[in-house]
């Protein structure tokens, strides 16, 4: 059991952070972005209806805003900052993931506030289906808003993964 | 405030029997609205989510029934085995929220929340679930019906966790229609599920979100079996109009920020009379 402003432990992204001086009710986006420095996930609606501050909890695209931080011990968390293949430490050209640098070859992102949990969105999507149907891809990011309605470019930069994981292959 | 993260069911019921006024938090995806935006402060949680017991389901003897543990996520309800087996919980699982509040839902959370807009519960009223509630010193069992008491307000006792539901697994036709403003995203405006019983000869209806809990039709239903032959499954139009203006009366919807009543009692003719046409095929 965890009391009231007690420390506890999350896994993100493959390390261990010790969450201090948190109210223990805190949801997880708040959490990551104000307690652990990761401000990738954004928070908009805070009640699961927009999927910005969506991350992977134990390998499922959740919202992290209506996960309890405290009940996420001794799980596995992955945000949006731990998804880029390549981080060197210190370099600050730091590689990023194939979705997020389709998303940017693609112009999928307008203003930018949907974007990470989009980003989170496809790339739980690929891992788990590499080739979507079309209908397969507009379900997947159904809980994601973009509200520049920007979404024919985000399914062009989706389709360029598709493509550019299969030739790869 | 505290927070217990229990990894067994007993260990979750020790827990519960502790804090009595603790607040079980399945899926989170009703429970943390609530602290996020203020209406709510919890003084104690117990957290289900690493309860491996309440995330398993099986098939009952013979496979007459299925029992599925109340934090199986609706993720996995809307695939098989369920397509097969309990059609109408397959399509009311995929129609809840997005894939993110899928993962996390579940009957279990629907249960307990107990809004009559949980799209589960159109569902289990259909099918007349049996609900299993468990506390550290009794077992009990409850039908559905009994367990929905009223708006956000269930049977269940302070000290007890809900552990799972069993369904029958019924021969016949089988769906779960919904009204929203939205496809995604959305919480029911109106829903209805239909259940026909070839072996016993029935057809059941419920519905959602037009009344303080599900309302399960039982003067239409008892109409519609004086009517047509059930067993053979043929619905003509005009029987269907009447099916659905006779559900339709059996909704006592409310005005809200959602939809008004009106609406509300028209979508409901609309929806119980295209299921029913969809029984025919």
């Amino acid at each position: 059991m965890t009391s009231e402003n007690q420390m506890y432990q999350l896994n993100v992204n493959g390390n261990n952070r010790q969450v201090k001086d948190a109210w223990i009710g805190e949801s997880l986006l708040y959490v990551l972005r104000e307690r652990l420095d990761l401000p990738g996930s954004k928070g908009a609606c805070e009640q699961g209806e927009c999927g910005s501050c969506t991350v992977l909890l134990d390998g499922d695209a959740v919202c992290s805003c209506l996960v309890l931080a405290a009940a996420a011990i001794d799980s596995t968390i992955t945000t949006v900052e731990g998804l880029m293949s390549d981080t060197v430490m210190g370099d600050t050209a730091r590689a990023v993931s194939d979705v997020q640098a389709a998303f940017v070859t693609e112009g999928a992102v307008q203003c930018g506030f949907c974007t990470p949990g989009l980003i989170v969105a496809v790339h739980h999507l690929l891992d788990q289906n590499p080739s979507p149907t079309e209908i397969q891809v507009k379900e997947a990011i159904s809980g994601n808003i973009c509200r520049c309605t920007g979404y024919g470019r985000i399914f062009a930069a989706v389709n360029a993964v598709i493509e550019l994981r299969e030739k790869s292959k | 405030m505290s927070v217990s993260v229990p990894t067994s069911l007993n260990d979750a019921l020790v827990a519960l029997r502790q804090m009595p006024n603790a607040r079980l938090l399945q899926g989170g995806t009703d429970t943390m609205v609530e602290i996020n935006f203020n209406h709510f402060k919890p003084e104690h949680i117990v957290a289900l989510r690493k309860v491996e017991e309440l995330r398993q389901y099986s098939l009952g003897a013979d496979s007459k029934s299925v029992h599925i543990g109340s934090g199986v996520p609706y993720k996995v309800l809307e695939a098989e085995p369920f397509l097969s087996i309990v059609p109408a919980l397959a399509q009311a699982s995929r129609t809840v929220g997005s894939p993110q509040i899928r993962a996390a839902g579940s009957l279990g959370g629907n249960l307990g929340t107990c809004s009559p807009a949980g799209d589960g519960l159109p569902v289990l009223s259909a099918l007349d679930a049996v609900i299993h509630l468990r506390s550290i010193d009794e077992q009990r069992d409850i039908l559905i019906h009994d367990f929905m008491v009223g708006v956000k307000r269930n049977a269940r006792k302070d000290d007890e966790i809900i552990t799972g539901v069993t369904m029958p697994i019924l021969r016949g036709f089988q769906g779960y229609s919904k009204v929203g403003v939205r496809n995604a995203m959305v919480i029911s405006v109106a829903s209805a599920c239909l259940a026909v019983d070839e072996v016993g000869s029935t057809v059941r209806i419920a519905l959602g979100a037009v009344g303080p809990t599900i309302i399960r039709c039982r003067e239409t239903e008892q109409w519609l079996s004086t009517e047509v032959d059930i067993a053979s499954s043929k619905f003509s139009n005009s029987i269907a109009v009447e099916f659905g203006r006779r559900a339709a009366l059996e909704a006592r919807p409310i005005d809200d920020h959602r939809s008004t009543a009106e609406y509300r009692r028209h979508a409901i003719s609309v929806l119980a009379q295209r299921l029913l046409l969809k029984a025919n095929s």
